[in-house]
């Protein structure tokens, strides 16, 4: 499939899903349905990084926090609509990944993992400290009245996070089938052949950590919007960082479709299991899904799928 | 013109010198071939050349399309880009990607993407192993296809130089017979100039024009095949008899 068949085939599906949605006529399903999507864009983002390059980046809570930071401080100062604060906070997170690319991808493995959680505490303390954005006290932020088009402002959010996932999952999947896609899993499979191959590993590297933690920014962007309240513990909460790395493990880390299938699956369990049993609960389930994953389907569903269709052509 | 020359060059691993004064050319069109036992420094010359061990002294200038430079301090992905294809010791392919994309990963150089399909197909050709395997991942084929695929991939990137670090490691003899007469074959084919560093004297010697006895970190002694072939010093140097 085309890249543009692939686009306009996921707007429709989005489009279905958006019609669905409104069939039910409760806002509590734009509710938790924001809350997978944001998932959807926030493991697509990461697996770009840690799926497709092999690096493992245990910062997404800290991306996905300064984008949602960049919308306050847009909020409390230019004034922008959301849709223009988007991009911007994109762009904020961007740089960050670039930033942090030149500072850490020296470093391999585990160390490279580590400095991206120490780059997530020094941006937390940051924000703790900065009264501007609230501080530690956290800041409130005031939705517009009412939308054009939207029944409501939850509807719009629901509607805007649910063409970013798309838009998300269109640029996995053409870096994934692009000759960018092809150095990166070069870069997973062996960086030192990589280099030896004629690969440019640095700037693909940086390339990678730029357009994964963009990607992490615009989940960040209408999470004020969406809780209305930001403060530092909930939009660096944990749970975003764990989240990121477990749905694509869990969905298969080599393809588009492992982070997409990941996000729905686990995203949507939380959120069941958060109305049905308790919130705190929810986190519980990822690890010992991911506990499960790892030993028995460590290539993720997609590459549990493939190794059965495999088994069933050969007989 | 295609020109390698590495003059006085000191190289080694932290405070471990194992390169001391090396001093070596290959010329246009030349097979030249570094031989010498386990341990003498071989590998690390091929590695300070293309940029993987960082040379203390000395300089290694590269010519090729009437430019010459030092390649003291690149990167190897700029070397390569400059033209020089390099198929690593212990073959260094990606065993998680399929043959194919091996492949096109050697065509990662910028001069090399508009000659795709027709190296691709010369791959194909040279090597029909490949391409039945094309879609098969690279780890999972023997060590002589694996060793055949990383030639090939070097090919991908329509070099001018090649740079070989022990094509026979690993391999059963009547394998190594066969990759040293590829490695011939396609010399002459794309008009390329090669260095080869090899442990397997009397295989290497069949194609080289001239060779380096190196022992211990410095060259021992240079002479043309037929020299190196019925030399009292290679018995010496390199038999240990």
């Amino acid at each position: 499939m085309s890249p543009t068949a692939f686009l306009a085939a996921a707007a429709a599906v989005a489009v279905a899903v958006f019609v669905a949605a409104t069939t039910v006529g409760n806002e509590y399903v734009y509710f938790a349905g924001y809350t997978v999507l944001q998932y959807i864009v926030l493991a697509t983002a990461w697996n770009i990084l840690g799926g497709y390059t092999g690096y493992v980046n245990f910062g997404s809570a800290g991306f996905f926090a300064i984008g949602a930071y960049t919308t306050v401080v847009i909020y409390k100062t230019l004034q922008l609509p959301l849709l223009v604060a988007i991009p911007l906070c994109g762009l904020t997170t961007a740089i960050l990944g670039l930033g942090m690319g030149y500072l850490t991808l020296r470093l391999r493995g585990v160390f490279f993992a580590i400095a991206t959680l120490a780059m997530a505490i020094v941006l937390h303390t940051l924000i703790v400290n900065w009264p501007f954005v609230g501080g530690a006290r956290g800041v409130y932020i005031i939705r517009p009245r009412d939308v054009a088009f939207f029944d409501g402002y939850m509807q719009f959010l629901f509607a805007v996070m649910l063409a970013l996932a798309v838009i998300a999952v269109w640029i996995a999947r053409l870096v994934e089938r692009s000759r960018l896609g092809r150095g990166l899993a070069a870069i997973r499979d062996d960086e030192l052949a990589a280099e030896c191959a004629g690969v440019p590993t640095l700037k693909l590297k940086l390339i990678s950590t730029t357009l994964s933690g963009f990607l992490m920014g615009v989940a960040g962007a209408p999470f004020p919007y969406y809780v209305t309240y930001v403060d530092p513990n909930g939009a660096f909460n944990l749970a975003y960082a764990v989240n990121s790395i477990a749905m694509p493990l869990i969905g298969g880390m080599t393809s588009w479709a492992g982070p997409l299938i990941g996000a729905i699956l686990l995203g949507t369990l939380q959120q069941v299991a958060t109305v049905t049993i308790s919130s705190a609960l929810s986190l519980l389930i990822v690890g010992v899904l991911l506990v499960l994953f790892v030993t028995l389907a460590p290539n993720g569903l997609v590459g549990l799928f493939a190794a059965l269709s495999q088994r069933r052509r050969h007989g | 013109m295609t020109s390698l020359r590495v003059s006085n060059l000191v190289a080694g691993y932290g405070a471990v010198q194992v390169l001391h004064d090396v001093t070596i050319r290959v010329d246009d069109g030349e097979t030249v071939v570094l031989l010498g036992t386990n341990g003498n420094g071989k590998s690390t010359l091929i590695k300070s050349i293309v940029g993987l061990v960082r040379s203390t002294a000395g300089s290694i200038v590269l010519e090729i399309d009437g430019a010459a430079r030092d390649l003291r301090g690149m990167s190897p992905e700029s070397i390569v880009s400059l033209g020089v294809a390099i198929v690593p010791e212990g073959r260094q392919l990606f065993p998680k990607l399929t043959v194919e994309e091996n492949l096109l990963i050697g065509a990662y150089r910028p001069k090399a993407r508009p000659d795709i399909d027709r190296n691709l197909a010369y791959c194909f050709e040279t090597f029909p192993v490949l391409r039945e395997r094309r879609r098969q991942l690279a780890g999972l084929m023997s060590g002589g296809e694996q060793q055949m695929l990383a030639l090939a991939r070097a090919l991908m990137s329509s070099p001018k130089m090649l740079l070989i670090d022990e094509p026979s490691v690993g391999l059963a003899p009547i394998i190594v017979n066969r990759m040293i007469a590829k490695i011939r074959e396609l010399k002459e084919r794309y008009g390329l100039t090669v260095l080869m560093a090899e442990q397997n004297f009397t295989q290497a010697v069949k194609i080289a024009d001239r060779g380096y006895i190196i022992v211990h970190g410095e060259i021992a002694h240079a002479g043309t095949a037929a020299e190196l072939n019925d030399n009292d010093l290679i018995r010496r140097f390199y038999l240990g008899l």
